[in-house]
């Protein structure tokens, strides 16, 4: 029986000390009429080499293919190192650190951990993680409307310009504790949101304004302006920021004139593979003022009884196993090792490898719009500066495109014409560090070779 | 010897440069978007960031070092081939918006995964797309706040919980907007009926249940339960938090439950990760199953697709950016193939069996245990009131001085209805050796705590640190590395 050690010799004195029977008799607390004997659609086992081939060759018929598609999910070098170490039996097979004695590997990392957060988005505090970078935002809006005691209306500020699903995710998971989240439309000619859009709420009870950098559409916000905007009116700002960007953008905890209040957003790019979309991380920072307002686990440094420096879970009265009905979230787990890959990923970058990434991203996306937009049929759709992905427009509608480029083993974007219709027949493009000059021509050439043979509609 | 923070390695201008591009790019972006001053972040080669880590992870106890009977968390062993075959290139790689051209070796596991989860539950479809058990509870009381709404219900905002449940249970509930009742216990463990009886009425929205429940034993009563919630109006939530104790043996659809989450980082082995990630699929009876979250995987003959918002219109919606922990999913996938369903049934009956061997042993050495009347589950408790009072050593004063014999410690102070209480799950993968040596710590620790108890007082002494000042660590809060530091 696979992973199970017993001998018969075991099972037989077992069951004489527990005094029983056979192994079925501990299970005579269970009404008879309960319990089955087939487990329909469960097959037969098979041997670690059987699943083996199985597993490869399904690995094999998604693998191949060059992805120029980011929306949310980037592809970057990982270094071997990260996951070498990463899936140590001791990071992968502990649990949440709980016995801080018997735990101070992992709750030194997230102490580092939170350590680079900080720096990294300029802001005080951090917490050990959450799911992902979606529902990292519900929980921040969640937190804001705890946070922002001024305001009464729950009412979060949602531009478009943050990645729809987002939205949708913000909506199911925060929608039904009475937040209102409210839609602001953006200026289809930059893919950003202009302080004109905000003007509905001009006089209103605002609890918090979400304001993305990079946009879902890669374009920069102009996020001093939008940050003043929202302290003047008493709403506190909730950063949605890509961690790698912030090698090179202006950090959270700098914007405007005060700062944002909280930032999150999606930890995938630093040292997380794409791996169809999880396990990722969420990560969120606040200012300390907000500190016991934050979901999620946080560690702290403190001393032992021999006064010797120790790390440990504190602020542990906001969770759930304690306040029960009252906590902050419902959230238990974090995304631990997620956090530990990342941890590793920014300490082998550092501030100018991070840079550096986050460069050449920048370089390589701007050579592929440069490219793309020579071929007939294709322009770029927005006007402005963007970090590591672009809009362009084809002539065309996207989807039989991508399909046709699909098929020649280019995966060629995100086709946005479904959540942003305005923008026309608009594809989202990425190109990484992950690119060279050679695989940016040969999208440009399958792009040029489909659009020939393909009519326009 | 303690470890020094990664920053404290740091030297300017060093870092892993075969790791990065060769030099920065031109950045074309305006100047008013711009960092000014680069982040802290540590500036160390690829062998200290090796070395460092590498030595941290030592300072880790987890179940590849050492017996981990943390009771509730099933840690059991997490076969190395899951993680290995999860992380083929192809899997590794795949952007979460691939084509589903290039999707179908990814989608086929995913498909066969729901299928599987749905054979062992009895439930009737399955989503994947909950991040962690908590995230499972929150779609499963949305699908139930859903269903009613539907039905011109939503008058309907009492969830019932059992006062032995777990945190998340009533946290979930009030997320979702529903009242909290509390539901007592009985003297051996069971749902108190006529508290139940009394507590459903026309706002039931319906109740969560975890069975063997969190003190360690089976809901007999579970048919009863279900009758009475159904017969109120209300539907049943299974927590799948141990759902390992009756693996193969009874599923929560054959017991009248609507909608069940499963910790696939317990009963499916996929790793802990040092606290996530966890993953918390669920499973919906007919009721339920048109308020799914989404994406879910279905299949058109030989070909595999997404179902989104278009197929399920009803649906609670996306709790995830993509479709939740795809590599955790996968690992549970190639766990699920390789018990096969002889080996699923000897996983309830041998996590069952070990628990009974370790609640006997303990038993005749002298502990108390908290249901002494019962077969325990797949865990059990024991409570140290005795101790306690006899010679001041507390339950968390065990499990600390375990920790010095080279055991992880059971959970304790949980449930929090039973007095200095340690909830002991031993799982399945351990051998009778293993639990053996547990007692002989247990007894030897029951000797010393009648001969020398400040000992026990001041575990663990063989640990990178001692017992750790909580008080001061919420007090003077310190949880960032300042680089004000680097020059003190």
């Amino acid at each position: 029986m696979a992973f199970i050690p017993h001998t018969q010799g075991d099972v037989a004195e077992m069951l004489a000390a527990i005094g029983a029977a056979s192994i079925g008799e501990l299970f005579d607390e269970i009404p008879a009429s309960l319990r089955v004997d087939e487990l329909p659609g469960v097959p037969e086992a098979i041997g670690e080499m059987e699943v083996s081939r199985l597993m490869q060759a399904r690995a094999a018929r998604d693998q191949g293919a060059m992805c120029f598609i980011g929306a949310g999910a980037y592809e970057h070098h990982i270094p071997a190192a990260v996951w070498e170490i990463t899936t140590r039996g001791e990071y992968y097979s502990a649990y949440t650190p709980y016995q801080a004695e018997a735990s101070q590997g992992t709750l030194q990392l997230i102490y580092e951990y939170q350590s680079m957060m900080a720096s990294l988005t300029a802001l005080d505090v951090s917490n050990a993680s959450l799911y992902d970078g979606a529902s990292a935002l519900a929980e921040a809006a969640l937190m804001a409307v705890r946070a922002n005691r001024r305001s009464r209306a729950k009412r979060i500020l949602l531009p478009r310009t943050v990645a729809p699903v987002y939205a949708r995710v913000a909506e199911a998971i925060a929608g039904t504790q009475g937040i209102e989240f409210c839609q602001v439309d953006y200026d289809t000619a930059t893919g950003t949101t202009p302080l004109a859009a905000l003007a509905p709420w001009e006089q209103e009870d605002v609890t918090a304004v979400v304001i993305p950098q990079p946009t879902f559409l890669g374009s920069l916000e102009a996020v001093d302006a939008l940050t003043d905007w929202a302290h003047a009116r008493g709403a506190l700002v909730i950063a949605v920021v890509n961690p790698l960007a912030l090698a090179l953008l202006k950090p959270p905890g700098q914007w405007g004139s005060a700062g944002a209040d909280i930032a999150c957003g999606e930890g995938q790019p630093l040292g997380v593979p794409l791996s169809s979309g999880g396990p990722y991380f969420g990560f969120m920072t606040a200012r300390a003022s907000h500190v016991r307002q934050m979901p999620g686990r946080i560690v702290g440094r403190t001393i032992d009884l021999d006064g010797k420096p120790g790390f440990t879970l504190t602020l542990q009265a906001r969770e759930q196993h304690i306040r029960r009905s009252k906590a902050t979230s419902n959230i238990c787990t974090n995304q631990g090792l997620m956090v530990t890959a990342a941890t590793l990923y920014m300490s082998l970058l550092g501030a100018e490898g991070l840079a550096r990434v986050a460069s050449a991203s920048h370089a390589n996306t701007r050579r592929l719009v440069d490219a793309l937009t020579r071929l007939p049929g294709v322009e770029r759709a927005l006007g402005g500066p963007c970090f590591h992905e672009s809009v362009v427009r084809l002539d065309r509608p996207v989807g039989p495109v991508l399909e046709a480029l699909a098929a020649r083993d280019v995966l060629g974007g995100y086709d946005l014409s479904t959540d942003y219709p305005e923008l026309g027949h608009a594809l989202l493009v990425c190109a990484t560090e992950t690119k060279t000059a050679e695989d940016i021509a040969h999208y440009a050439d399958v792009l040029g070779e489909v659009l020939k043979q393909q009519k326009v509609a | 010897m303690s470890e020094p923070l990664i920053f404290e390695h740091s030297r300017a201008g060093r870092f892993a440069r075969a790791q990065a591009p060769v030099a920065r790019e031109d950045v074309d972006l305006p100047v008013e978007c711009l960092r000014t001053e680069p982040p802290v972040l540590p500036e160390v080669s690829e062998l200290q960031t090796v070395r460092h880590y590498t030595r941290l992870s030592q300072r880790n106890f987890a179940i590849d070092t050492h017996f981990y009977p943390l009771g509730s968390c099933t840690m059991k062993y997490n076969p190395r081939a899951c993680n290995t075959l999860a992380l083929l290139p192809g899997f590794r790689g795949r952007h979460p918006y691939a084509p589903a051209s290039h999707s179908q070796g990814f989608l086929a596991c995913m498909f066969e995964l729901q299928e599987m989860l749905k054979g062992v539950t009895g439930m009737q479809a399955v989503s994947l797309t909950p991040m962690a058990g908590a995230q499972g509870e929150l779609a499963g009381v949305l699908m139930i706040r859903a269903y009613h709404h539907a039905r011109n219900e939503a008058h309907r905002n009492e969830i019932l919980v059992p006062d032995a449940a777990h945190g998340t249970n009533p946290a979930t509930a009030v997320m979702c907007g529903m009242k909290v009742v509390e539901l007592p216990t009985d003297d051996d463990g069971d749902v108190d009926i006529g508290a139940l009886e009394k507590a459903v009425g026309p706002n039931t929205a319906g109740i969560m249940l975890t069975n063997p429940s969190t003190v360690g034993v089976f809901e007999r009563k579970i048919e009863r339960i279900a009758e009475i919630v159904h017969g109120a109006g209300g539907l049943l939530y299974y927590d799948g938090a141990n759902l390992n104790a009756i693996l193969g043996k009874v599923r929560p659809g054959d017991m009248g439950f609507d909608v069940i989450h499963m910790n696939l980082h317990k009963t499916f082995s996929t790793p802990h990760g040092g606290g996530g990630p966890g993953s918390g699929a669920v499973g919906v009876g007919a009721r339920l199953k048109a308020f799914m979250p989404i994406p879910v995987v279905g299949r058109d003959g030989e070909h595999y697709r997404w179902l989104d918002e278009k197929d399920l219109p009803q649906s609670i919606g996306r709790l995830s950016g993509f479709m939740g922990n795809a590599g955790v999913l996968l690992r549970a996938y190639v766990y699920m193939r390789m018990l096969g369903h002889e080996g699923m049934r000897r996983v309830g009956e041998f996590a069952t069996l070990n628990a009974n061997y370790l609640a006997a042993r303990l038993k005749a050495a002298g502990f108390d245990l908290a249901y002494p009347r019962r077969r325990a589950s797949h865990e059990f408790i024991i409570t140290l009131k005795r101790m306690a009072k006899d010679h001041g050593v507390t339950a968390m004063d065990v499990a600390k001085a375990l920790l010095d014999y080279g055991y992880h410690a059971p959970t304790t102070y949980f449930p929090l209805l039973v007095p200095e209480c340690l909830l002991i799950e031993p799982t399945e993968t351990e051998s009778k050796e293993a639990l053996d040596g547990f007692v002989d710590a247990m007894c030897d620790i029951m000797e010393r705590a009648a001969r020398d108890a400040e000992h026990l007082k001041g575990a663990p002494w063989t640990l990178p640190v001692r017992r750790l000042d909580d008080v001061r660590a919420a007090r003077q809060l310190d949880v960032a590395w300042r680089p004000e530091e680097a020059g003190a």
